[in-house]
Protein backbone atom coordinates (compact mmCIF):
# COMPACT_ATOMS: atom_id res chain seq x y z
CA UNK A 1 0.00 0.00 0.00
CA UNK A 2 0.45 3.55 -0.30
CA UNK A 3 2.32 3.83 -3.54
CA UNK A 4 0.00 5.80 -6.07
CA UNK A 5 -2.26 3.14 -7.72
CA UNK A 6 -2.62 3.59 -11.95
CA UNK A 7 -5.28 1.82 -14.21
CA UNK A 8 -5.10 0.63 -17.58
CA UNK A 9 -7.89 -0.69 -19.96
CA UNK A 10 -8.10 -1.63 -23.52
CA UNK A 11 -11.33 -1.06 -25.40
CA UNK A 12 -12.13 -0.58 -29.66
CA UNK A 13 -8.17 -1.40 -29.99
CA UNK A 14 -5.16 -3.27 -31.67
CA UNK A 15 -3.48 -4.23 -28.90
CA UNK A 16 -0.58 -2.05 -29.92
CA UNK A 17 -0.94 -0.01 -27.25
CA UNK A 18 -0.39 -2.71 -24.81
CA UNK A 19 2.45 -3.18 -26.87
CA UNK A 20 4.13 0.39 -26.42
CA UNK A 21 3.60 -0.14 -22.60
CA UNK A 22 5.46 -3.53 -22.84
CA UNK A 23 7.79 -1.23 -25.09
CA UNK A 24 9.06 0.68 -22.40
CA UNK A 25 11.40 -2.13 -21.77
CA UNK A 26 13.65 -1.94 -18.97
CA UNK A 27 11.85 1.39 -18.13
CA UNK A 28 8.63 -0.57 -17.27
CA UNK A 29 10.44 -1.15 -14.06
CA UNK A 30 10.90 2.14 -13.02
CA UNK A 31 7.31 2.86 -13.35
CA UNK A 32 6.17 -0.65 -11.59
CA UNK A 33 8.64 0.31 -8.91
CA UNK A 34 7.19 3.96 -8.42
CA UNK A 35 3.02 2.78 -9.06
CA UNK A 36 0.57 -0.31 -8.19
CA UNK A 37 -0.95 -1.37 -11.19
CA UNK A 38 -4.57 -2.09 -10.26
CA UNK A 39 -5.92 -3.05 -13.34
CA UNK A 40 -4.51 -4.30 -16.87
CA UNK A 41 -6.89 -6.83 -18.49
CA UNK A 42 -4.67 -7.61 -21.26
CA UNK A 43 -1.42 -8.49 -18.73
CA UNK A 44 -3.49 -9.31 -15.27
CA UNK A 45 -6.25 -10.55 -13.53
CA UNK A 46 -8.35 -8.14 -12.20
CA UNK A 47 -11.81 -8.32 -12.09
CA UNK A 48 -14.33 -5.69 -13.02
CA UNK A 49 -15.56 -5.60 -8.88
CA UNK A 50 -12.10 -4.99 -7.91
CA UNK A 51 -12.24 -1.71 -9.24
CA UNK A 52 -15.93 -1.25 -8.04
CA UNK A 53 -14.79 -1.34 -4.63
CA UNK A 54 -11.90 1.16 -4.85
CA UNK A 55 -13.05 4.56 -3.25
CA UNK A 56 -13.99 7.40 -6.06
CA UNK A 57 -10.63 8.77 -6.46
CA UNK A 58 -8.30 6.28 -5.54
CA UNK A 59 -6.81 5.52 -8.80
CA UNK A 60 -4.23 8.10 -9.52
CA UNK A 61 -4.83 7.87 -12.99
CA UNK A 62 -6.12 5.56 -15.83
CA UNK A 63 -4.16 5.14 -19.28
CA UNK A 64 -7.58 4.12 -21.67
CA UNK A 65 -6.63 3.07 -24.92
CA UNK A 66 -8.82 2.23 -27.82
CA UNK A 67 -11.83 4.13 -29.26
CA UNK A 68 -15.45 3.47 -27.83
CA UNK A 69 -17.72 0.86 -29.68
CA UNK A 70 -19.17 -1.42 -27.03
CA UNK A 71 -21.69 -0.87 -23.84
CA UNK A 72 -19.12 -2.71 -22.10
CA UNK A 73 -15.97 -0.02 -23.08
CA UNK A 74 -18.09 2.67 -22.17
CA UNK A 75 -19.42 1.16 -19.16
CA UNK A 76 -15.58 0.28 -17.54
CA UNK A 77 -14.70 3.52 -18.75
CA UNK A 78 -17.10 5.28 -17.07
CA UNK A 79 -16.43 3.69 -13.77
CA UNK A 80 -12.07 4.07 -13.98
CA UNK A 81 -13.38 8.23 -14.88
CA UNK A 82 -15.28 8.01 -11.44
CA UNK A 83 -12.20 6.22 -9.52
CA UNK A 84 -9.58 8.36 -10.97
CA UNK A 85 -8.29 11.30 -10.14
CA UNK A 86 -6.92 11.88 -14.01
CA UNK A 87 -7.62 10.10 -17.08
CA UNK A 88 -5.45 9.64 -20.28
CA UNK A 89 -6.40 9.19 -23.63
CA UNK A 90 -3.63 6.37 -24.38
CA UNK A 91 -3.43 6.06 -28.64
CA UNK A 92 -4.94 7.53 -31.67
CA UNK A 93 -8.39 5.55 -31.22
CA UNK A 94 -8.54 6.78 -27.42
CA UNK A 95 -7.64 10.64 -28.64
CA UNK A 96 -9.31 10.95 -32.09
CA UNK A 97 -11.10 7.69 -32.85
CA UNK A 98 -8.48 6.44 -34.87
CA UNK A 99 -8.32 3.74 -37.50
CA UNK A 100 -11.27 1.92 -35.71
CA UNK A 101 -13.07 4.63 -36.25
CA UNK A 102 -13.25 4.53 -40.43
CA UNK A 103 -15.86 2.23 -39.75
CA UNK A 104 -18.08 4.86 -38.89
CA UNK A 105 -18.21 5.44 -43.32
CA UNK A 106 -20.27 2.69 -42.81
CA UNK A 107 -23.44 2.06 -41.19
CA UNK A 108 -23.57 -0.69 -37.99
CA UNK A 109 -25.32 -3.45 -40.04
CA UNK A 110 -23.37 -3.16 -42.86
CA UNK A 111 -20.35 -3.72 -40.33
CA UNK A 112 -21.77 -6.51 -39.05
CA UNK A 113 -22.95 -8.19 -42.21
CA UNK A 114 -19.32 -8.13 -43.93
CA UNK A 115 -17.77 -9.45 -40.80
CA UNK A 116 -19.90 -12.13 -40.33
CA UNK A 117 -21.67 -13.01 -43.26
CA UNK A 118 -19.74 -11.16 -46.19
CA UNK A 119 -15.90 -12.01 -45.99
CA UNK A 120 -14.33 -14.78 -47.62
CA UNK A 121 -12.98 -16.37 -44.31
CA UNK A 122 -16.44 -16.88 -42.66
CA UNK A 123 -18.65 -19.22 -43.13
CA UNK A 124 -22.36 -18.24 -41.64
CA UNK A 125 -24.78 -20.50 -43.81
CA UNK A 126 -27.60 -19.64 -41.27
CA UNK A 127 -26.43 -16.02 -41.49
CA UNK A 128 -26.59 -15.57 -37.64
CA UNK A 129 -25.03 -12.11 -36.31
CA UNK A 130 -24.15 -11.70 -32.22
CA UNK A 131 -27.42 -10.44 -30.59
CA UNK A 132 -27.47 -8.78 -27.05
CA UNK A 133 -29.42 -11.53 -25.59
CA UNK A 134 -29.62 -15.01 -27.02
CA UNK A 135 -31.09 -18.18 -25.30
CA UNK A 136 -28.96 -21.11 -24.96
CA UNK A 137 -30.87 -24.35 -24.00
CA UNK A 138 -33.44 -22.23 -21.68
CA UNK A 139 -30.07 -20.23 -20.47
CA UNK A 140 -29.91 -16.39 -21.17
CA UNK A 141 -26.45 -15.33 -22.42
CA UNK A 142 -25.46 -11.81 -22.88
CA UNK A 143 -23.26 -9.98 -25.08
CA UNK A 144 -22.56 -6.42 -24.91
CA UNK A 145 -24.33 -4.02 -26.97
CA UNK A 146 -22.63 -2.89 -30.25
CA UNK A 147 -23.28 0.83 -30.43
CA UNK A 148 -24.07 2.58 -33.73
CA UNK A 149 -21.05 4.25 -34.08
CA UNK A 150 -17.13 4.47 -32.59
CA UNK A 151 -16.64 7.36 -30.30
CA UNK A 152 -13.45 8.94 -29.21
CA UNK A 153 -12.92 8.29 -25.56
CA UNK A 154 -13.47 11.80 -24.95
CA UNK A 155 -17.10 11.74 -26.48
CA UNK A 156 -17.79 9.38 -23.68
CA UNK A 157 -16.02 10.70 -20.71
CA UNK A 158 -14.43 13.34 -19.67
CA UNK A 159 -10.72 13.13 -20.48
CA UNK A 160 -7.55 15.16 -18.87
CA UNK A 161 -4.78 14.21 -21.18
CA UNK A 162 -4.00 12.54 -24.16
CA UNK A 163 -0.86 10.44 -25.21
CA UNK A 164 -1.17 10.34 -29.02
CA UNK A 165 0.03 8.25 -31.48
CA UNK A 166 -0.58 4.90 -33.57
CA UNK A 167 0.90 3.78 -30.88
CA UNK A 168 2.33 6.33 -28.66
CA UNK A 169 6.09 5.99 -28.69
CA UNK A 170 7.38 4.54 -25.47
CA UNK A 171 9.15 7.46 -24.00
CA UNK A 172 5.85 9.82 -24.02
CA UNK A 173 4.31 7.11 -22.04
CA UNK A 174 6.44 7.11 -19.25
CA UNK A 175 7.18 11.19 -19.40
CA UNK A 176 3.53 10.85 -19.02
CA UNK A 177 2.86 9.07 -15.72
CA UNK A 178 6.65 10.47 -14.13
CA UNK A 179 5.04 14.05 -14.67
CA UNK A 180 1.51 12.91 -12.83
CA UNK A 181 3.55 11.30 -10.27
CA UNK A 182 5.80 14.28 -9.43
CA UNK A 183 3.18 17.03 -9.94
CA UNK A 184 4.34 18.55 -12.94
CA UNK A 185 1.59 18.81 -15.16
CA UNK A 186 0.07 20.73 -17.86
CA UNK A 187 -3.17 22.35 -18.78
CA UNK A 188 -5.80 19.76 -18.43
CA UNK A 189 -7.01 18.94 -21.97
CA UNK A 190 -3.19 18.45 -23.03
CA UNK A 191 -1.75 16.22 -25.85
CA UNK A 192 1.30 15.48 -24.02
CA UNK A 193 3.53 15.49 -27.67
CA UNK A 194 4.89 18.54 -29.53
CA UNK A 195 3.30 21.50 -30.34
CA UNK A 196 5.32 21.81 -33.90
CA UNK A 197 4.55 19.90 -36.65
CA UNK A 198 6.49 16.52 -37.46
CA UNK A 199 8.33 18.48 -40.49
CA UNK A 200 10.14 20.43 -37.81
CA UNK A 201 12.56 17.81 -36.50
CA UNK A 202 12.02 15.57 -39.79
CA UNK A 203 15.36 14.52 -40.61
CA UNK A 204 14.89 14.73 -44.50
CA UNK A 205 14.20 18.96 -43.73
CA UNK A 206 17.15 20.08 -45.12
CA UNK A 207 15.77 17.94 -48.47
CA UNK A 208 12.16 20.44 -48.22
CA UNK A 209 12.08 23.27 -50.73
CA UNK A 210 10.65 26.28 -49.54
CA UNK A 211 7.59 25.71 -52.26
CA UNK A 212 6.47 22.41 -52.96
CA UNK A 213 4.47 22.07 -56.05
CA UNK A 214 2.82 18.34 -57.12
CA UNK A 215 2.30 17.37 -60.47
CA UNK A 216 1.22 13.66 -59.60
CA UNK A 217 0.41 12.66 -56.24
CA UNK A 218 2.23 8.78 -56.22
CA UNK A 219 1.52 5.77 -53.57
CA UNK A 220 4.32 4.24 -52.37
CA UNK A 221 4.80 0.92 -54.37
CA UNK A 222 4.36 3.52 -57.53
CA UNK A 223 7.55 4.75 -57.34
CA UNK A 224 11.30 4.29 -56.35
CA UNK A 225 12.24 7.20 -54.05
CA UNK A 226 15.34 8.71 -52.48
CA UNK A 227 15.42 7.76 -49.16
CA UNK A 228 17.23 10.75 -47.83
CA UNK A 229 14.69 13.01 -49.84
CA UNK A 230 11.69 14.76 -48.51
CA UNK A 231 9.03 13.07 -49.66
CA UNK A 232 7.11 15.17 -50.72
CA UNK A 233 9.25 16.90 -52.87
CA UNK A 234 9.07 13.31 -54.79
CA UNK A 235 5.35 13.44 -54.71
CA UNK A 236 4.46 11.33 -52.41
CA UNK A 237 1.98 11.79 -49.89
CA UNK A 238 3.18 12.85 -46.50
CA UNK A 239 1.05 14.63 -43.73
CA UNK A 240 4.20 15.69 -41.56
CA UNK A 241 3.52 19.63 -42.76
CA UNK A 242 -0.01 19.32 -40.68
CA UNK A 243 0.59 16.40 -38.13
CA UNK A 244 1.55 17.21 -34.22
CA UNK A 245 4.82 16.08 -33.77
CA UNK A 246 6.84 14.06 -30.81
CA UNK A 247 6.66 10.99 -32.52
CA UNK A 248 10.07 10.40 -33.09
CA UNK A 249 9.98 10.22 -36.59
CA UNK A 250 9.33 6.43 -37.13
CA UNK A 251 7.79 6.29 -39.69
CA UNK A 252 10.53 8.30 -41.48
CA UNK A 253 13.37 6.56 -39.94
CA UNK A 254 11.56 3.71 -41.41
CA UNK A 255 11.83 5.40 -45.17
CA UNK A 256 7.66 5.61 -44.54
CA UNK A 257 5.69 9.28 -44.97
CA UNK A 258 3.63 10.47 -42.30
CA UNK A 259 -0.03 9.09 -42.11
CA UNK A 260 -1.15 11.37 -39.49
CA UNK A 261 -1.61 9.48 -36.11
CA UNK A 262 -0.31 12.50 -33.88
CA UNK A 263 -3.69 13.84 -34.83
CA UNK A 264 -3.65 17.72 -36.43
CA UNK A 265 -2.16 21.37 -34.70
CA UNK A 266 -3.42 23.05 -31.67
CA UNK A 267 -5.45 25.52 -33.91
CA UNK A 268 -6.64 22.82 -36.23
CA UNK A 269 -10.27 21.73 -35.60
CA UNK A 270 -10.73 18.96 -38.16
CA UNK A 271 -7.25 17.17 -39.32
CA UNK A 272 -9.17 15.70 -42.94
CA UNK A 273 -10.58 19.44 -43.58
CA UNK A 274 -6.77 20.63 -42.92
CA UNK A 275 -4.48 17.95 -44.63
CA UNK A 276 -7.47 18.26 -48.05
CA UNK A 277 -6.66 22.31 -47.61
CA UNK A 278 -2.64 21.24 -47.60
CA UNK A 279 -2.38 18.70 -49.55
CA UNK A 280 -4.55 20.95 -52.19
CA UNK A 281 -2.40 24.32 -52.03
CA UNK A 282 0.64 21.61 -53.12
CA UNK A 283 -0.94 20.98 -56.82
CA UNK A 284 1.10 22.69 -59.49
CA UNK A 285 -1.73 23.61 -61.95
CA UNK A 286 -4.00 26.52 -62.81
CA UNK A 287 -6.64 24.79 -65.66
CA UNK A 288 -9.11 22.76 -64.02
CA UNK A 289 -9.02 19.93 -65.90
CA UNK A 290 -5.27 19.68 -64.84
CA UNK A 291 -6.28 20.44 -61.39
CA UNK A 292 -9.38 17.59 -61.60
CA UNK A 293 -6.76 15.24 -62.91
CA UNK A 294 -3.87 15.88 -60.24
CA UNK A 295 -6.67 16.00 -57.13
CA UNK A 296 -7.94 12.44 -58.37
CA UNK A 297 -4.38 11.23 -58.29
CA UNK A 298 -4.94 11.56 -54.12
CA UNK A 299 -6.28 7.59 -53.68
CA UNK A 300 -9.40 7.42 -50.82
CA UNK A 301 -9.38 10.99 -49.75
CA UNK A 302 -11.67 10.93 -47.01
CA UNK A 303 -10.43 7.64 -45.62
CA UNK A 304 -6.38 8.58 -46.42
CA UNK A 305 -7.58 12.36 -44.60
CA UNK A 306 -9.48 10.90 -41.57
CA UNK A 307 -7.61 7.90 -41.21
CA UNK A 308 -7.06 8.56 -37.18
CA UNK A 309 -9.66 11.30 -37.04
CA UNK A 310 -12.80 10.58 -38.29
CA UNK A 311 -15.22 10.17 -34.92
CA UNK A 312 -13.52 13.25 -33.75
CA UNK A 313 -14.27 15.04 -37.13
CA UNK A 314 -16.65 17.91 -37.65
CA UNK A 315 -18.60 15.46 -39.40
CA UNK A 316 -17.92 12.37 -37.48
CA UNK A 317 -18.97 9.58 -40.38
CA UNK A 318 -20.77 9.26 -43.28
CA UNK A 319 -23.83 11.76 -43.59
CA UNK A 320 -27.10 9.49 -42.88
CA UNK A 321 -29.55 10.61 -45.85
CA UNK A 322 -32.75 9.95 -43.69
CA UNK A 323 -33.41 12.61 -41.58
CA UNK A 324 -34.14 11.53 -37.87
CA UNK B 1 -46.85 19.64 -48.16
CA UNK B 2 -44.66 22.92 -47.76
CA UNK B 3 -41.93 23.59 -50.34
CA UNK B 4 -38.95 23.03 -49.10
CA UNK B 5 -36.55 25.97 -49.06
CA UNK B 6 -32.96 25.44 -48.90
CA UNK B 7 -30.66 27.77 -46.61
CA UNK B 8 -27.26 28.34 -48.96
CA UNK B 9 -24.57 29.80 -47.18
CA UNK B 10 -22.36 31.96 -50.05
CA UNK B 11 -19.03 32.64 -49.13
CA UNK B 12 -18.51 35.94 -51.51
CA UNK B 13 -15.02 37.56 -51.85
CA UNK B 14 -14.68 41.38 -51.32
CA UNK B 15 -13.33 42.35 -54.58
CA UNK B 16 -15.51 41.10 -57.21
CA UNK B 17 -18.11 38.39 -56.26
CA UNK B 18 -19.62 40.45 -53.29
CA UNK B 19 -19.83 43.56 -55.80
CA UNK B 20 -21.33 41.49 -58.26
CA UNK B 21 -24.07 40.83 -55.63
CA UNK B 22 -24.18 44.21 -55.14
CA UNK B 23 -24.40 45.40 -58.75
CA UNK B 24 -27.05 42.97 -58.85
CA UNK B 25 -29.28 44.32 -55.99
CA UNK B 26 -28.65 47.72 -57.06
CA UNK B 27 -30.10 46.78 -60.54
CA UNK B 28 -32.91 45.85 -58.18
CA UNK B 29 -32.49 42.42 -59.94
CA UNK B 30 -34.82 39.44 -58.75
CA UNK B 31 -32.48 37.23 -56.19
CA UNK B 32 -33.63 33.75 -54.29
CA UNK B 33 -34.08 35.12 -50.95
CA UNK B 34 -32.48 31.48 -49.91
CA UNK B 35 -28.55 33.00 -49.82
CA UNK B 36 -27.00 34.10 -46.88
CA UNK B 37 -24.13 35.75 -47.84
CA UNK B 38 -20.14 35.68 -45.76
CA UNK B 39 -18.15 38.25 -47.44
CA UNK B 40 -14.41 37.27 -47.50
CA UNK B 41 -11.25 39.08 -48.37
CA UNK B 42 -10.48 36.61 -50.51
CA UNK B 43 -11.73 32.83 -52.22
CA UNK B 44 -8.51 31.86 -51.13
CA UNK B 45 -9.14 32.45 -47.74
CA UNK B 46 -11.94 29.25 -47.85
CA UNK B 47 -10.48 26.94 -45.63
CA UNK B 48 -12.16 23.14 -46.11
CA UNK B 49 -13.12 23.43 -42.44
CA UNK B 50 -15.38 26.38 -42.78
CA UNK B 51 -17.35 24.86 -45.24
CA UNK B 52 -17.80 21.61 -43.27
CA UNK B 53 -18.85 23.28 -40.22
CA UNK B 54 -21.34 25.30 -42.58
CA UNK B 55 -23.14 22.37 -43.53
CA UNK B 56 -22.92 21.14 -39.92
CA UNK B 57 -24.22 24.22 -38.81
CA UNK B 58 -27.52 23.71 -40.93
CA UNK B 59 -26.79 25.10 -44.64
CA UNK B 60 -28.33 22.46 -47.12
CA UNK B 61 -25.62 24.29 -49.79
CA UNK B 62 -22.03 26.22 -50.02
CA UNK B 63 -21.66 28.74 -52.32
CA UNK B 64 -18.25 29.85 -53.00
CA UNK B 65 -17.91 32.72 -55.15
CA UNK B 66 -14.26 34.92 -56.37
CA UNK B 67 -13.01 36.43 -59.18
CA UNK B 68 -12.60 35.11 -62.55
CA UNK B 69 -9.02 33.11 -62.95
CA UNK B 70 -6.28 35.85 -63.84
CA UNK B 71 -8.24 38.73 -62.09
CA UNK B 72 -7.76 37.88 -58.51
CA UNK B 73 -6.99 41.00 -56.17
CA UNK B 74 -4.14 38.93 -54.82
CA UNK B 75 -2.94 37.56 -58.07
CA UNK B 76 -3.76 33.61 -57.20
CA UNK B 77 -6.25 32.88 -54.42
CA UNK B 78 -8.83 32.21 -56.24
CA UNK B 79 -6.37 29.51 -58.13
CA UNK B 80 -5.68 28.20 -54.29
CA UNK B 81 -9.87 28.72 -53.88
CA UNK B 82 -10.08 26.08 -57.18
CA UNK B 83 -7.71 23.58 -56.02
CA UNK B 84 -9.09 23.31 -52.37
CA UNK B 85 -12.63 23.17 -53.72
CA UNK B 86 -11.40 20.34 -56.10
CA UNK B 87 -9.98 18.32 -53.46
CA UNK B 88 -12.66 18.97 -50.73
CA UNK B 89 -15.16 18.02 -53.41
CA UNK B 90 -13.38 14.21 -54.08
CA UNK B 91 -13.21 13.99 -50.10
CA UNK B 92 -17.01 15.00 -49.34
CA UNK B 93 -17.94 12.26 -51.89
CA UNK B 94 -16.91 9.67 -49.30
CA UNK B 95 -19.24 11.06 -46.47
CA UNK B 96 -21.66 10.90 -49.00
CA UNK B 97 -22.59 14.21 -49.46
CA UNK B 98 -23.75 15.05 -53.05
CA UNK B 99 -21.86 17.27 -55.45
CA UNK B 100 -24.69 19.93 -56.04
CA UNK B 101 -24.60 20.82 -52.48
CA UNK B 102 -20.91 22.54 -52.84
CA UNK B 103 -20.72 24.64 -55.85
CA UNK B 104 -17.79 27.22 -57.02
CA UNK B 105 -18.21 29.80 -59.92
CA UNK B 106 -16.48 33.02 -60.35
CA UNK B 107 -18.31 36.72 -60.83
CA UNK B 108 -17.00 39.38 -61.34
CA UNK B 109 -17.98 43.16 -60.09
CA UNK B 110 -20.18 43.72 -63.36
CA UNK B 111 -21.77 40.31 -63.33
CA UNK B 112 -25.10 41.08 -61.74
CA UNK B 113 -26.82 38.91 -64.43
CA UNK B 114 -24.60 36.14 -63.54
CA UNK B 115 -24.69 36.31 -59.87
CA UNK B 116 -28.40 36.32 -60.20
CA UNK B 117 -28.37 32.87 -62.55
CA UNK B 118 -25.54 30.90 -60.73
CA UNK B 119 -27.60 31.98 -56.85
CA UNK B 120 -31.01 30.61 -58.71
CA UNK B 121 -29.22 27.25 -60.40
CA UNK B 122 -27.96 26.68 -57.20
CA UNK B 123 -31.26 26.75 -55.20
CA UNK B 124 -33.18 25.10 -57.89
CA UNK B 125 -30.08 21.85 -58.01
CA UNK B 126 -30.10 22.19 -54.02
CA UNK B 127 -34.20 21.88 -53.93
CA UNK B 128 -34.17 18.83 -55.97
CA UNK B 129 -31.35 17.30 -53.53
CA UNK B 130 -33.97 18.10 -50.81
CA UNK B 131 -32.24 19.17 -46.84
CA UNK B 132 -28.68 17.83 -45.80
CA UNK B 133 -29.10 15.84 -42.27
CA UNK B 134 -26.62 17.84 -40.68
CA UNK B 135 -27.89 15.82 -36.88
CA UNK B 136 -24.81 13.11 -38.04
CA UNK B 137 -24.56 10.76 -34.77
Amino acid sequence: MGKPKIALYWCSSCGGCEESVVDLAEDILTVVEAVEIVFWPVAMDFKYEDIAAIPDGGIVASLINGAIRMEEQARIAKLLRQKSKYVIAHGSCAHLGGVVGLANFYKKNAVLDRAYKEVPTIHNAQGILPKEKTDDSGREIELSAFHDTVKALDQVIDVDYYIPGCPPPPNLIKNAIMSLLEGRLPPKGTVLAETKALCHTCPRRESKPDKIMIREFKRVWETEWDPSRCFLDQGIICLGPVTRGGCGERCIQANMPCKGCFGALESVIDQGAKSASFLASIINAEDPEEISQIAASIPDPAGLFYRFSLPSSILKGKIDKEAK
Amino acid sequence: METFEPKIVGFLCNWCSYEGADSAGKAQKACPANLRVVRVMCSGRIDPQFVIQTFMEGADGVLILGCHPGDCHYKEGNYNALKRYTVLKNMLKGFGIEEGRLRLDWVSATEADKFVQVVSDMVEHVKQLGPFNHHNH
